[in-house]
């Protein structure tokens, strides 16, 4: 009869479905190939908004792409002293330390979003001390042993960050309020806290709210001098990073996390106390953002203003997320949101448009590397012909 | 019969990969009828009557609505042919109202008004009977009324053909009977009422005809009035069937694992434990049988401890007499506190008391052997957590019906999996894979289990597999109450068969094996007891070796009335 | 003039800005969809209305330049607003993409389009001329009441928009079908599908038009509210304010009108102090007013989680995407 028209009827064209599994290359080669289309759309979305790129299209273009090495190699330089590469690996560092620190947590799916305030009040803890133990720091002279006086910003930076951290996680753990939102207000809360510490210590000459800290680093004699904290920091992190795999791998709170993570319900059934988890692994997290906020204060900047963090905290979670929460992963992808960071700041001042140039760039790759999680995560089917459907609709 | 036929199904056949769902199924549905739909679990009763609401597509075969072949893709589908279907699992939006339900999703082109809809839903109800309050939010509800909305529902959008899935499962005895009621009116009104059920006086009670489906296959369709409760079981049972299952007898049983008067409420206060009492002994198989939601579910998990109960006892026996005692449970301090107690004796009979003796000293003996119990170890495990129990000493097995949202993590390896009951071995905070590695090897090959390896994700391995792995994890916990719920539901015959012998062997070691079943020919070959529940109580315990089929199928069905038979 | 009067009317015009950044944050996660990229929105928001007013501004003076009349005001008011919609929603349509159809993680997407959108309005603003797009335009969106002087006294046009557009956005959540199958979506998706409701055609157009709503607040900053050049500076922190009015509003639209007033006089008050006589207080105290939106928020998102009651709890499949074949 009108088999024919019931037979059209029976699916549509295509539907999707979860993939059952893909191998890490091909989704690692799917990363790639969207991060290659994000660096192409990116330049046409520069061509447009670039007049000195349209002056002169084809020179134009390769140097805009040349830029991203340029942003992290110096021409002619040696490595111990090429400057560039040198800020490359200490902003790696500094925003995969971030990452680190909210890993543990994401991977538990306690969606913590706020690394960014928990890292300033690192800074703020160790900064704190460095007012309080050395009255004269901004005249350059010192009172306390520096070694003495390094580790209580210590305490003080990772104490200060646990109790920020912990704050959410007691809420979230007890009566289960959105951690998401509440981690995010922190990160504001944070902000004004040191705006209004930065106040009250202001020099009598001092108008804008940010101060001067030089002399409270590290120093390694032996070393040139822009290498000195640098070489420090990458390294510190190296090591948490193998650290954090480590304890995310081989321990039994890691292993905790994940079956938390995976199901609530199989942490029951295995005897977890899921409250437990959720504050503890917040207090990693904390600590490891005191960690980040220690190095932002005592080993980098040597200042503090309120947007130290510079977005890190906010960038970090794109940095665990896209690597899957591998810390290892997250070596590349730090590193990979760094060059984007820094060869857009080239662009920017080579072809002189607003220092904000690099954030756009870094979001339309962004878009292309979130999208592809799609086609990793997702399979397009097509309707076969002359094949019945099978599990169109199968739970 | 002179009625018009209101719906036919024709040739419809249905296979979720290699199961068969239904086979060739033609079935008639008359107006102004309530036709029942009767079978066993797992016999296809929903996946027929899904086809026919727009939840799963046929693959074969045809349906026509009052002579007109019509094909339905989609719930609005469904609903554009006048068919509703009340799901077991309420569709609902909790913050609404009921009237807010009932008319979402329905395009009447009319300006909306939350009035209108108010007095519309209230005239269906007096219409039928229903007892309603329309702005009544639905997390106010009682599941009774949960399931009037959805019913509303289904008559707000001009439905004349009704599906409802095990409507009465949920409902109090009052409940019911004005469902049915209502069920009458509606068919006085010229509907056609389609309920699955397996409760034969409720088939009895409230239908025209019944329609009887036995693995899939429609076996016959009978009136009501011709129909007795017996009759209608042996077509709904079908004939035995021998499965080839070695059954021991059980080797000096004695009381493991005993409940005394539980009763639960789950999340929603309802009654889904009331009064149960019974013993599983060591050495022998206690099956559980029961229309699936009866309880079984509840029961398992109140004993690990993962429900909360309201009243009644666990007591556990742990046979530990003339053993001796270790430290791997138990520390120093109650250790102290038990001999002071007189719990223990030495190898020669002599009370312990280690009046005198140091920390160290009392390490070195009890390291030794040199202490044993002297009597078994009772202990009720009533508001425990599954911590506590397993800190007790106490090794509770449990394969739980959802394998990988409760009782693995598919996304780990088989190794990792292993590690979920034992990870806490040992006072070092990093993990030891050495033995759950050899123990994951050592299931893949005695089980055979095909995985590409030990780190495999098991959510990426077949039903039969990751089962195998599951009950090989726990059985390897050496427990002392192995716990089974539908252990071989989805699997293949091969891999049943490998489940039901490790069964076997727990049993002849001496293991207290509960084994909730749903297939009966299996639980009747396989247990010792049957254990039969039904709405939440016990309804008989019988000898699985003398039981027939129909005496179990009837109180699974009935309610509680004198079919009380067999002991404990 | 009553100086706390003019106080009160300073919070309610800075408060303007809330109400269409949380309208449309509201609208987006009644939809089940927590957008993080507000901010960057209401930034980009604001660029577009800019880069069209820079645009009809320029042909405006060749007019002039050609002996015609110059654009009357109105056709300022209407372009400029409608280039603050139509950027937004593009910037809607981004975010509804990834997060929709390709069923991207809601609060990376979020992230990333935020600094997408502070990054190019910046370097959009960078491009235009202020003395185009802004002096000249911004007394037209004083009316109706341009011909007063006293700057302290206009409310325009913007304003009472915006009391519009959230009273309106009540109405249609509280008061419609389209808002019932909204709240549907938000609740509970795969009950809304089951009923026949296109999820996919109403996530879209939730989160696409809350966007337009919410790129009007940029605008309305840089326009009205502040009218300095510097303005679009500080547009993105307003926006996070605006996420967190989200919680304190407990997600009704018109009670973001009374909770932007509250944000509003808290926020301004460090700067509004030193007007008032005979108050002197520790300058401290202002910093810690200006934390006191966000704690309050907080208190609110406890309070509401401990009392846990149903109706003031965010949507029940906020930040969850939905996937048919997982019901």
């Amino acid at each position: 009869m009108n088999d024919q028209k019931a037979t059209s009827l029976r699916e549509p064209l295509f539907h999707l479905t979860k993939r059952a599994s893909i191998s890490s290359a091909v989704a690692w080669l799917i990363r790639l190939a969207a991060v290659i289309i994000g660096l192409a759309v990116s330049g046409l979305i520069a061509f447009l908004l670039i007049e000195k790129l349209r002056l002169n299209p084809k020179e134009g273009i390769a140097k805009f792409y040349r830029c991203f090495y340029e942003g992290i190699w110096t021409e002619g330089k040696p490595f111990w002293e090429n400057r560039s590469i040198w800020k490359f690996l200490k902003d790696t560092a500094m925003l995969l330390c971030i990452a680190l620190a909210v890993t543990p947590a994401f991977k538990m799916k306690f969606w913590n979003t706020g690394a960014e305030g928990q890292t300033l009040m690192g800074i703020l803890g160790a900064i704190t001390v460095a007012v309080w133990l050395v009255p004269q720091a901004r005249n350059a002279s010192m009172s306390v042993p520096y070694w003495t006086l390094q580790l209580l910003m210590f305490g003080a930076a990772v104490l200060a960050s646990t109790v920020w951290a912990l704050i959410p996680a007691i809420f979230k753990a007890v009566w289960n309020t959105n951690e998401t939102l509440f981690t995010l207000m922190m990160n504001y809360v944070a902000m004004n806290l040191v705006n209004m510490m930065l106040f009250i210590w202001r020099p009598k000459d001092f108008t804008l709210p940010s101060m001067n800290f030089d002399k409270l680093s590290f120093q390694f004699e032996n070393l040139k001098s822009f290498v000195n904290n640098y070489l420090v920091i990458v390294l510190a992190v190296l090591a948490l990073t193998f650290i954090l795999f480590i304890y995310l791998k081989y321990t039994k709170h890691g292993y905790e996390i994940s079956v938390v993570g995976e199901s609530v319900r199989t942490a029951q059934y295995s005897g977890i106390s899921v409250k437990k988890v959720i504050i503890r692994t917040m207090i990693v997290s904390g600590i490891l953002c005191g960690v980040a906020g220690f190095l932002f204060a005592s080993g980098l900047n040597k200042t503090i203003k309120p947007d130290d963090v510079g977005g890190n905290g906010f960038t970090a979670i794109l940095v665990s997320w896209l690597a899957k929460f591998n810390p290892f992963g997250m070596i590349v992808t730090s590193a990979l949101i760094t060059v984007l960071n820094l060869g857009s700041a080239e662009i920017s001042s080579d072809f002189d448009v607003s220092s904000a140039f690099p954030n756009v760039l870094v979001g339309i790759i962004l878009f292309f590397v979130i999208g592809c999680e799609f086609f990793i995560n997702y399979k397009i089917v097509f309707r076969k012909r002359s094949n019945r459907v099978k599990g169109a609709s199968i739970k | 019969m002179n009625k018009k036929i209101a719906l036919s199904m024709r040739g419809i056949t249905k296979r979720f990969g290699s199961v068969l769902a239904n086979n060739n199924v033609n079935l008639d549905v008359y107006q102004g009828e309530v036709l029942a739909i009767l079978g066993e679990n797992g016999c296809g009763k929903t996946t027929l009557m899904n086809m026919i609401a727009g939840i799963y597509f046929p693959d074969e075969g045809k349906i026509y609505k009052e002579d007109k072949e019509v094909v339905i893709r989609s719930p609005k589908d469904a609903f554009d042919l006048k068919i509703g279907m009340i799901h077991q699992h309420f569709k609902l939006v909790d913050l609404f109202t009921a009237a807010e339900n009932i008319v979402l999703g329905v395009e009447e082109g009319k300006k909306y008004n939350l009035k209108n809809v108010n007095n519309r839903v209230r005239e269906i109800a007096d219409k039928y009977g229903f007892h309603i309050d329309p702005e009544k939010k639905i997390y106010d509800m009682s599941v009774s009324e949960k399931q009037t909305v959805e019913i509303i529902k289904v008559l707000y959008r001009g439905a004349d053909i009704l599906i409802l899935d095990e409507p009465t499962a949920v409902l109090t005895p009052q409940e019911i009977d004005r469902l049915f009621e209502v069920l009458r009116r509606m068919k006085e009104d010229g509907k056609s009422i389609i309920i699955i059920t397996h409760k034969l006086h409720e088939v009895l009670a409230v239908s025209d005809r019944v329609a009887i489906l036995r693995k899939g296959e429609h076996v016959a369709t009978v009136d009501t009035r011709d129909a007795t409760e017996s009759s209608l079981t042996e077509m709904m049972v079908g004939k035995k069937v021998e499965l080839n299952i070695d059954r021991s007898e059980p080797v000096n049983p004695a009381p493991r694992i005993e409940i005394q008067h539980l009763s639960l409420k789950n999340a929603e206060g309802i009654d889904v434990l009331k009064d149960v009492s019974f013993i599983a002994n060591s050495g022998e198989i206690l099956g559980i049988a029961g229309i699936a939601g009866s309880g079984q579910k509840e029961l398992l998990e109140a004993i690990t401890g993962l429900q909360p109960t309201s009243t009644g006892d666990i007591i556990f026996t742990n046979p530990k007499k003339d053993k001796p005692v270790s430290f791997f449970h138990k520390s120093l301090a109650r250790v102290k506190f038990l001999a002071k107690q007189g719990a223990f004796h030495d190898e020669f009979g002599n009370e312990v008391s280690f009046n005198g003796l140091g920390a160290k000293a009392i390490r070195r003996l009890v390291n030794n052997g040199k202490v044993l119990f002297k009597e078994d170890e009772v202990m009720n495990l009533r508001h425990k957590t599954p911590l506590q129990i397993r800190q007790l000493g106490i090794h509770l097995s449990f394969v739980p019906e959802d394998r990988l949202g409760m009782g693995l993590v598919g996304s780990m390896g088989i190794t990792d999996n292993m590690m979920l009951r034992s990870y806490r071995k040992g006072a070092s905070g990093f993990l030891n894979r050495r033995k759950p590695k050899q123990l994951a090897e050592s299931i893949i090959h005695e089980l055979e289990v095909s995985t590409p390896g030990v780190n495999t994700p098991v959510r990426k391995l077949s039903g039969g597999n990751v089962q195998k792995v599951l009950v090989g994890r726990e059985i390897a916990f050496t427990p002392k109450v192995l716990m089974a719920a539908y252990p071989v539901r989805g699997l293949d015959i091969n891999s049943s068969y490998t489940i039901y012998h490790l069964l076997n062997k727990q049993k002849e070691k001496g293991v207290a094996v509960i084994f909730v079943g749903e297939d009966l020919d299996v639980l009747l070959a396989l247990c010792d007891r049957i254990l039969v529940i039904n709405s939440g109580e016990i309804t008989g315990i019988v000898d699985a070796r003398r039981a027939t089929k129909e005496e179990i199928g009837l109180m699974m069905t009935q309610t509680k009335d004198a079919s009380k038979e067999g002991n404990s | 003039m009553n100086i706390w009067l003019s106080y009160l009317i300073d919070s309610v015009a800075f408060g303007v800005t809330f109400i269409y950044g949380s309208t449309g944050e509201i609208l987006t996660e009644k939809a089940g969809h927590l957008n993080l990229g507000i901010p960057g929105i209401m930034c980009m928001g604001g660029a577009g209305g800019c880069l069209v007013l820079n645009t009809i501004g320029k042909i405006s003076m060749a007019m002039v330049e050609k002996g015609m009349s110059p654009l009357p005001g109105f056709v300022f008011v209407i372009a400029g607003i409608l280039g603050a919609i139509l950027m937004s929603m593009l910037m809607g349509l981004i975010y509804s993409f990834l997060t929709v159809t390709l069923r991207a993680n809601q609060n990376v997407t979020g992230l990333v389009l935020t600094t997408f959108g502070t990054g190019l309005m910046k370097v959009i603003m960078s491009k235009l001329d202020h003395t185009i797009y802004l002096e000249g335009p911004k007394e037209f969106y004083r009316w109706p009441f341009h011909m007063r002087n006293d700057p302290l006294l206009y409310l325009g046009v913007l304003f009472y928009l915006s009391i519009f557009i959230a009273l309106a956005a009540s109405y249609v959540l509280y008061k419609t079908k389209v808002g019932l199958h909204l709240r549907a979506i938000g609740e509970s998706p795969s009950t809304a599908d089951a009923v026949g409701i296109n999820v996919t055609k109403y996530k879209y157009l939730a989160t696409i038009i809350g966007s337009a709503i919410a790129g009007l607040g940029g605008f309305y900053y840089i326009m009205d509210y502040s009218g300095s050049r510097e303005a679009y500076l500080s547009i993105e922190a307003y926006g996070w304010m605006a996420i967190a009015l989200v919680i304190f509003a407990l997600w009704r639209p018109h009670f973001t009108i009374i909770g932007s007033i509250v944000f509003g006089f808290l926020f301004s008050f460090g700067s509004q102090i030193v007007n008032i006589e005979g108050i002197s207080i520790n300058l401290v105290m202002t910093y810690l007013l200006k934390m006191l939106p966000y704690i309050c928020t907080i208190i609110v998102l406890i309070f509401t989680s401990i009392r846990n009651k149903r109706e003031n709890q965010p949507p029940q499949s906020l930040g969850l995407p939905y996937f048919r074949e997982d019901r």
